[in-house]
C-alpha cells in the first residue's frame, strides 16, 4: 500500500483526494434535507389523514417545503461538482 | 397511533396541486432562461451557455419528476406517499449527478454558469412560485389562474366574486 502511494504523483494523490471529499460531501449534504423532507412529509400526512378535505393546501405546502428543503442538497450537489476534478 | 391507521386508508386523487406549481415552475424556468443563457454565454462562451441550459433543464426536470411522483404515489395510499417521496429524492439527486457527470465527460461543461444557474433558478422561482400560492390562499383573484376561478361559481362564503 505504502508502495502504492509513493509511486503515485502527488497530483494524482491530490486529485483522488478532491473526488473523495467531493463524493463524502455530496452525501454529508443529503442526510440534513432527508431528514428535513422526512418531516416535512410525516407531518403533512398527519393533516391529510386527519382532515383529507383541506388535503389539497397540505400537498401544495408540502410540495413547496420539499422543494425549498432540497435546496440544501443542491448546495451540497453544486459543492460537489465545483470540487470534482 | 390513530392517525396511521386511518393515512392507510385515505385515498386522494392523483391530479393535485403540485403538478400545477410544477407546470408553473417549468414554465416561469422558460421564461427566466434567456438571462441566464445570456449569463452563462457572458461567463463562459458556448460551454457556458449549454451549461446554464442543461442547468436549466435539470431544474424544471426536477420540479416535474418530484410532482409526478407525489402524484402517483398519492393515489395509492399516504403511506406510499411517505415512501415514494423518500426514495424519489434519493433517486432524483442521483439522476442530478449522473446527468451533471455524464455531461462533464463530453468536455463541454462549465461549472461556474451551471453551479450559479442552478442554485439561483431553484431558489428564485420557488420564491415566486411561494409568492404566487400564498396570494391564491389569501385571495384568490390576484392568482394567475384567475380566469379559471371567475368562470366558475364560488363556493367559498368569504370570496368577494359574485
Amino acid at each position: 500500500m505504502l508502495n502504492v502511494l509513493a509511486q503515485t504523483a502527488a497530483g494524482e494523490m491530490l486529485e483522488g483526494l478532491k473526488a473523495i471529499g467531493a463524493g463524502l460531501g455530496y452525501g454529508l449534504a443529503a442526510i440534513g434535507p432527508g431528514v428535513g423532507i422526512g418531516t416535512v412529509v410525516g407531518n403533512a400526512i398527519s393533516a391529510m389523514a386527519r382532515q383529507p378535505e383541506s388535503a389539497g393546501m397540505a400537498r401544495t405546502t408540502m410540495f413547496l417545503g420539499i422543494a425549498f428543503t432540497e435546496a440544501l442538497a443542491l448546495i451540497g450537489f453544486v459543492v460537489f461538482i465545483l470540487l470534482m476534478p | 397511533m390513530g392517525t396511521v391507521a386511518e393515512a392507510s386508508d385515505v385515498v386522494l386523487p392523483a391530479e393535485g396541486p403540485e403538478r400545477e406549481i410544477a407546470r408553473d415552475l417549468a414554465r416561469r424556468a422558460a421564461i427566466v432562461s434567456p438571462a441566464f443563457l445570456v449569463l452563462g454565454a457572458v461567463l463562459d462562451g458556448v460551454h457556458g451557455l449549454v451549461s446554464a441550459g442543461l442547468a436549466l433543464v435539470l431544474v424544471a426536470g426536477n420540479f416535474l419528476l418530484g410532482a409526478a411522483i407525489i402524484g402517483r404515489a398519492v393515489a395509492v395510499s399516504l403511506n406510499a406517499l411517505y415512501g415514494a417521496v423518500l426514495l424519489g429524492y434519493i433517486v432524483r439527486l442521483g439522476l442530478l449527478a449522473v446527468f451533471a457527470l455524464a455531461f462533464k465527460g463530453t468536455g463541454w461543461f462549465a461549472a461556474v454558469p451551471f453551479a450559479a444557474t442552478l442554485l439561483v433558478t431553484h431558489l428564485g422561482l420557488l420564491a415566486a412560485e411561494t409568492k404566487r400560492v400564498s396570494m391564491t390562499l389569501a385571495h384568490p383573484g390576484l392568482a394567475p389562474s384567475a380566469r379559471r376561478v371567475a368562470d366558475e361559481p364560488s363556493t367559498d362564503p368569504t370570496s368577494t366574486q359574485e
